[in-house]
């Protein structure tokens, strides 16, 4: 059914709301990623099952939903009306679901969600700390609608904002709302949305273009292919809204090949959209016609980039362009192009439903709004998170995150991905905003966020950040190719124990040309990770290059693993788990580990449960 | 009507745009780069993966120079970016010298036999490199790949892989069957790690794994084109007539190209 006027919107929605009590049991499976590769599937298969076997369908529904950002605890099961949170679900827990929770209303101890901090069970899904400090402006609708059914959508007041921007505003308008509102891009440079989608409308050549950059390649982020797979409509409403007032004719989706879950359910979006007449030709039966294309990326981190990006899009290698000429007068096919991240594209419609003013006061003066952060690493509750910008790290890190595991203390985090700086503990109440994170030498990034422990070499992690990105450069300009190469290389050296004084120099020279003088955004942050550890981490390199030890035990060749005598019973366990038979000793005698035969690769250390070995 | 087009295209192509550079005020036609404008100054810029019958590319980042427009002063390569009204560049700050110099010694550590690049690290102030030696020829500016691809019309060759790994070779590393030995590739490598020779009826491009043969000339019988070239070019020119040359022409060696006009022009001059 084609939507012709904005009226048929109203009339649709309200039919669909009709067709669901909201006081009816529903039970919500979420079927994102991470929980799909803890089973949800198979969960969901078998209250389906279930749920028909028993003849429930009349009472109770099952809704497959998207990512709610908590994938540590997955697979999730939340049961509506009251939202009773289960955790970790498996398929044998089905039945007992259904008979006690659902049928009698008991809880399952079992399932319930431990609260790290206080060790107290919780059972409804909002009293979670997790969820509870968290803003979920444009990741909440993810785990209540089912992204494969544009109904659930539109049932929540969606595509009301193109509605009211056909109808109601000029292409200008909508621009100087999205300015008013503060907006800046999510993908990383924070550049102010409204001004970029001015650019492009002031331009005279045609066709324009729009491109959402769902390439999203920080290791260890996915809140852009959550987005995707959770509420894919929500994108495309941002989208068709920034063509409506940019003047585009035709968008694309360049989403990795690596997302097949977010490329299928967008598909079926677009699909969904164009039947309603949302995209296409004369939406909403105004004359105003777009197109969208999805376009599969290889899975090249540096496709991220804009001028890279597009030329990825056109078939050419991705490799950054210089600018000037910016995509704004001279992008896809050497026409105007605009390009914003997914997180951006999603922000549009919220901002235009409930209005720039009341959008501008979420956030920090110049960061308004919320963002969603990937927050992992060394901390109990690891996922997806949506706050207000502007919030602390040290709420970030205890309050959502619940603090450090095992009761060790907290190092450092890394904010932005690999490009990204390492803040560390010192400044844990630092505002999170985009200004923030610069000034203390990181950056917003996409909004990951790496948290580490006092067992993290943070020499090491320069390293690894290092070895990514030297890996993904493109390889075109030469500071960031043989830049970032031989940064790794000092790294390398001084994690091994061959580092000089002199080495500190050289690398704070080299990161600050690099980081000056390359072509693109890659090459202009990759070398952060080096410039903050050695602002603030200084004397861990000193330790590794003047005593050859490294005090995080981490860096193999500087490190001997040994039996601590007082603590050894003589379990034998590390004997067992020694994969090179390094170590001896007989039954309920003290064990010894042949320093020669030792690769430490420390799996004794993690076997022996007396704390008997020992890291120096 | 067709007048006033051409007077507005015309417009277009000579509208300029005032811009300093090391302090000295000048006018340039819209679309000059920095490093054209510069050179008009007479101000010398080293440039290594930069050739003015090339696009742009901006990647040995040798050519930098510091820009200011209002607030922001930031490096850029000179020989992509283009003169704007009321700009600021200046060639020879303190900042601009180190990253050209950081570049090179980069470079350098790269190519560490290369003469090229010993003279320009010589001519920037880098007697040696404080960075690990590497044993490579090939400072990957591109020139083979864009001169095959932009002015060939060939795209025999590309670069492989990513970052650190990146390399300039066949597809597959393997012999190319898009190649047809002209050389252009050659003859603009700074390096000259690309060498082309002719052996009897074969033409070896060994940097990339080719060998062609060779066609005679139809004059002295001499092996001087590789078969696949002549073909090529006679493609390429549609017609004959309109360059007013005989077809045949490209089937004789130059050193007979030459004899033979020369040979008419003392018919010509009586000499």
């Amino acid at each position: 059914m084609k939507l012709k006027r904005p009226s048929d919107l109203v009339k649709a929605r309200k039919s669909i709301q009709s067709r669901y009590d909201p006081k009816k049991t529903c039970v919500t499976v979420c079927c994102g990623t991470g929980c799909i590769a803890s089973g949800a599937h198979d969960v969901a298969e078998a209250f389906k099952k279930e749920i028909g076997k028993r003849g429930l369908r009349p009472r109770v529904n099952l809704r497959i939903t998207g990512c709610h950002g908590f994938c540590e605890k997955g697979p999730l099961v939340v049961i509506y009306p009251k939202r009773t949170f289960y955790q970790r679900v498996k398929v044998g827990d089905v039945k007992e679901i259904i008979s006690q929770t659902i049928l009698k209303g008991k809880i399952i101890e079992r399932l319930l969600y431990v609260d790290p901090v206080t060790k107290k069970k919780i059972i409804y899904e909002d009293e979670i700390p997790f969820y509870k400090k968290q803003r979920r402006l444009i990741f909440g609708n993810n785990g209540r609608i089912d992204p494969t059914k544009i109904g659930y959508y539109i049932a929540l007041n969606g595509y009301t904002a193109l509605a009211k921007v056909l109808y109601k505003m000029s292409p200008q308008q909508v621009i100087d709302e999205i300015k008013r509102s503060g907006l800046r891009g999510r993908g990383g440079a924070g550049f102010p949305t409204g001004a970029k989608w001015q650019l492009c409308r002031e331009q005279k050549e045609k066709p324009k273009y729009i491109i959402c950059n769902a390439d999203e390649g920080d290791p260890g982020a996915f809140m852009d292919r959550s987005l995707l797979e959770g509420n894919p409509h929500s994108v495309l409403e941002g989208m068709i809204i920034g063509a409506y007032a940019i003047g585009a004719e035709e968008g694309y989706i360049y989403v990795r090949n690596e997302y097949p879950l977010a490329i299928k359910h967008l598909q079926i979006a677009l699909k969904q959209a164009q039947d309603w007449g949302l995209v296409g030709k004369n939406i909403l039966g105004t004359n105003f016609s777009f197109r969208i294309k999805i376009n599969k990326g290889a899975g090249a981190f540096v496709c991220g980039e804009e001028s890279a990006l597009i030329a990825s899009i056109e078939g050419r290698i991705g490799e950054p362009q210089p600018r000037p000429p910016f995509p704004a007068e001279s992008g896809l096919w050497e026409k105007p192009t605009n390009i914003n991240n997914v997180k951006t594209w999603a922000n549009v419609p919220l901002i235009i439903n409930k209005g720039a003013k009341w959008y501008s006061r979420i956030g920090t003066k110049t960061s308004k709004g919320t963002m969603i952060f990937s927050l992992v690493g060394k901390i109990n509750n690891t996922g997806l998170v949506e706050v207000p910008m502007g919030i602390s790290l040290r709420k970030m890190v205890y309050e959502i995150g619940g603090g450090i595991p095992n009761g060790k203390r907290f190092k450092a985090v890394q904010t932005g991905g690999p490009s990204g700086g390492c803040i560390p503990a010192s400044l844990i109440d630092l505002p999170v905003d985009y200004e923030k994170l610069t000034e203390v030498g990181s950056m917003m990034g996409s909004g990951g966020m790496v948290v580490m422990d006092e067992d993290t070499c943070m020499v090491n992690v320069a390293k690894y950040f290092l070895s990514f990105t030297r890996d993904e450069s493109c390889g075109k300009c030469t500071p960031c190719r043989e830049g970032i190469k031989q940064m790794y290389g000092i790294l390398d050296g001084i994690t091994r124990g061959k580092g000089k004084e002199s080495d500190l120099g050289l690398l704070k020279e080299l990161a600050e040309i690099v980081k000056d003088s390359s072509l693109c955004g890659l090459g202009q942050t990759a070398p952060n990770p080096v410039l903050t550890t050695l602002r603030y981490f200084r004397d861990e390199y000193l330790t590794h290059i003047r005593d050859k030890r490294c005090p995080a035990g981490v860096c193999q060749d500087l490190i001997r693993y040994s039996v601590i005598k007082e603590n050894c019973i003589g379990c034998q366990l590390c004997n067992k788990v020694c994969p090179t038979k390094a170590i001896s000793g007989k039954k309920k005698e003290l064990q010894k580990i042949d320093q020669k035969k030792c690769i430490k690769c420390g799996a004794c250390y993690d076997a022996c449960k007396f704390e008997a070995i020992g890291v120096e | 009507m067709q007048s006033a087009k051409l007077a507005m295209k015309n417009e277009k192509v000579t509208k300029m745009v005032k811009l300093t550079i090391n302090n000295k005020k000048m006018e340039v036609e819209e679309g000059t780069t920095l490093l054209e404008a510069a050179q008009k100054l007479g101000i010398e810029i080293p440039t290594l993966c930069h050739h003015s019958a090339l696009k742009p590319y901006g990647a040995c980042r040798v050519c930098l120079v510091e820009v200011i427009k209002g607030s922001k002063v930031g490096l850029v390569a000179s020989c992509t970016y283009p003169a704007e009204e009321g700009l600021v560049a200046k060639t020879d700050t303190k900042r601009v010298k180190r990253a050209r110099r950081l570049s090179i010694e980069l470079l350098l550590a790269r190519c560490p036999t290369s003469e090229k690049v010993r003279e320009l690290a010589l001519k920037l102030g880098v007697k040696k490199t404080r960075f690990k030696e590497e044993k490579e020829e090939c400072i990957l500016c591109g020139l083979c790949v864009r001169v095959c691809e932009e002015m060939i019309g060939k795209s025999a060759i590309s670069f492989i892989n990513r970052g650190a790994d990146r390399e300039v070779t066949t597809p597959f590393k393997i012999e190319s069957s898009e190649c047809i030995g002209c050389g252009a590739c050659a003859y603009l490598c700074p390096t000259e790690v690309i060498k082309i020779e002719d052996v009897i009826k074969y033409r070896k491009l060994d940097f990339w794994n080719t060998k062609l043969e060779l066609k005679k000339c139809k004059v002295c019988g001499r092996y001087f084109i590789p078969t696949v070239e002549l073909k090529y070019l006679k493609e390429k020119i549609k017609s004959f007539e309109e360059i007013e040359l005989p077809e045949e022409v490209l089937e004789v060696c130059p050193k007979c190209r030459r004899r033979i006009l020369s040979d008419k022009m003392k018919e010509f001059i009586g000499g």
